[in-house]
């Protein structure tokens, strides 16, 4: 390939899962919150300012959603999140009690660094 | 118990070894062997043949076996089964007690069980399908230095399957430009690059300089990308004392995991350094070359079944499962059932699957799947849906072989990975609709869009030498 048919690829943060991926629109999200629930996952809503973002911890928007079935309501709870953190990065999980681990995670807003 | 006299000579076997009506025990090491028997020697006297040479018997009765109970050490035939759709072997299921084997040790286990016995004349070939492990035997076992739980929260990787790919030329570059290597696969989207198993110490590229190097790559990626990045550095070496100094030089560094080749470096390097790695919270990513050589035959050898059991057992937190659709031979439903014994805490028997036996592992952690070999951004649907989120998927040339380079084919395997677990997370059939799936994928990731192009003609397409038994 010539050289100038060579794309120049630019590192970008990109901040683990789909971080790769256009941002979701409002019904992808819909999806990979129903993909959560269905799995019998709690959704938890983590925010943390972009220079800190590189910590194991984020802090917790409140608690994670013990029981929720309700996508509208983990909107509704992101949404809350970004409007008082709008600077921050807010990323939706899913906690596996069965795993112990997180079936789920990635960024839905990335706040400016 | 009666007293015995003395009766010097040879027995058969089967007086002794054949016990049909025996009921296997929890704490029983089970096994199961496909015999070949050399022709006329009746199925019984060979299957109390493989049972007595792999435990307590030898081929003439010795004086001091009335000093012990060999009705307490003996291994037991128990259980004999017509192999579908072959007619001159037969499997044979052998029970032996759990005190035969030192706790901890699957060097002993795999010294009595696969010893001798292999060589033995009454047999044309022998090969050990299975093994259940008592609960009583795994719960001496150390077993994975982390565990998929722990290495997800080590490195952030959540509700996917982890990226990797081997750094090529797998021998002779430098280690400044292997490290560049490993750092634009890395800042292009990579989770892990790895050590070819064959880089290991060699003149044009000392295992410290590569340390160096590489640990400043994987650093400044992580730094640039916002995600946890790693490169299995491979300690295999040809003694343990340097073993142990690579891997201590590699925590030095603080990076997060090593490798080893658990087959060519052995089970006591293998089990040693695992431990070595708990103790030092580091993550063990474990290859297997020479697997081949002793899993591929159909009627001779060990199943890779069984080696994989082993590993989990002896320590390991990846381990190298071929891929189903690469370059690598490895059917289908065989593939599923030892990556079930890697990741599950509970494995059903399930003949289909090739698995003789229940398998509880109790408390054991897991162990990531590795797909690896000859694997495009093409088998990307296919690879996600056989391996599923527990696995490693690494495309070595997949990736480097990008016309635009190693960023931009990792970025094109990350943009596909990423396209493929939201889709299926979507609830979509990510196999029957890849195409789709991949061509969507790729109007937003102009890398992705000539990766595509650059490997559509390339498939697999031999028939795997090594199949399941069916009628």
């Amino acid at each position: 390939m010539a050289s100038h048919d060579i794309g120049d690829f630019q590192t970008a943060q990109t901040l683990e899962t789909f971080g790769f991926l256009p941002k979701l629109s409002q019904e992808e999200l819909y999806d990979q919150i129903a993909y959560i629930i269905a799995n019998g996952w709690t959704p938890a809503i983590e925010h943390e300012h972009p220079s800190r973002a590189g910590h194991h911890y984020w802090t917790m928007w409140k608690l994670p959603f013990f029981g929720e079935r309700d996508l509208n309501n983990v909107l509704a709870e992101l949404e809350a999140c970004r409007r008082s953190y709008p600077d921050h990065h807010i990323r939706l999980l899913g906690y596996d009690n069965y795993t112990q681990s997180q079936g789920s995670s990635f960024v839905v807003y990335e706040g400016r660094s | 118990m009666a007293v015995k006299a003395y009766d010097a000579g040879v027995k058969e076997y089967r007086d002794m070894y054949w016990t049909p009506d025996y009921v296997p025990l929890d704490t029983d090491l089970l096994a199961c062997f496909k015999c070949t028997g050399q022709a006329g020697v009746p199925r019984e006297e060979v299957a109390a043949a493989v049972a007595a040479e792999s435990s307590t018997g030898t081929w003439s009765t010795v004086w001091s076996e009335l000093l012990t109970d060999l009705e307490y050490y003996k291994g037991r035939a128990y259980r004999i089964e017509d192999v579908p759709g072959d007619s001159e072997s037969f499997y044979a299921f052998i029970a032996y007690p759990i005190d035969l084997f030192e706790e901890g040790s699957i060097v002993n286990v795999l010294t009595s069980l696969v010893g001798n016995v292999f060589g033995f004349k009454a047999l044309r070939h022998l090969r050990l399908e299975d093994i259940r492990f008592p609960m009583a035997f795994i719960k001496t076992c150390g077993g994975p230095p982390a565990g998929i739980q722990v290495e997800r929260d080590r490195l952030n990787k959540y509700g996917r399957p982890m990226l990797g790919a081997t750094i090529k030329p797998k021998l002779g570059l430098s280690a400044k430009n292997y490290g560049r290597a490993v750092y634009e696969c890395l800042r292009g989207g990579l989770d892990l690059t790895k050590d070819d198993e064959n880089v290991n110490s060699q003149p044009f590229m000392r295992w410290r300089d590569r340390f160096e190097f590489v640990a400043e790559a994987i650093q400044k990626a992580e730094m640039e990308t916002g995600e946890r990045k790693g490169h299995y550095l491979n300690v295999t070496a040809a003694t343990p004392e340097d073993m142990y100094e690579r891997a201590e030089f590699a925590k030095e560094l603080g990076v997060p995991i090593i490798m080893h080749d658990f087959l060519t470096g052995g089970f006591t390097a293998n089990t040693g350094l695992a431990n070595w790695c708990r103790k030092n919270g580091m993550l063990l990513h474990i290859h297997r070359a020479m697997h081949a050589v002793i899993d591929r035959h159909p009627k001779h050898g060990i199943h890779f079944r069984v080696l994989a059991k082993c590993l989990r057992l002896s320590g390991g937190d990846h381990l190298h499962t071929g891929t189903v659709v690469g370059k690598l031979e490895g059917d289908r439903a065989s593939t599923l059932g030892f990556v079930d014994q890697l990741r599950e805490s509970f494995v059903p028997e399930d003949r289909s699957r090739g698995v003789f036996f229940d398998q509880d592992w109790g408390s054991m952690p897991g162990v990531f799947a590795v797909a690896s070999g000859g694997i495009h951004i093409w088998h990307m649907p296919a690879l996600v849906t056989i391996f599923g989120d527990d696995s490693v998927l690494q495309f070595g040339g997949g990736t480097q072989g990008h016309p635009w380079g190693n960023a931009a084919g990792a970025a094109a395997n990350r943009v596909a990975l990423e396209a493929c677990v939201k889709a299926r997370n979507e609830g979509r059939e990510i196999e029957k609709e890849g195409k789709d799936i991949l061509i969507n994928a790729a109007k937003n990731s102009p890398e992705l869009a000539i990766a595509m192009e650059t490997w559509k003609e390339i498939k697999f397409e031999f028939d795997t030498v090594d199949k399941l038994d069916v009628g």
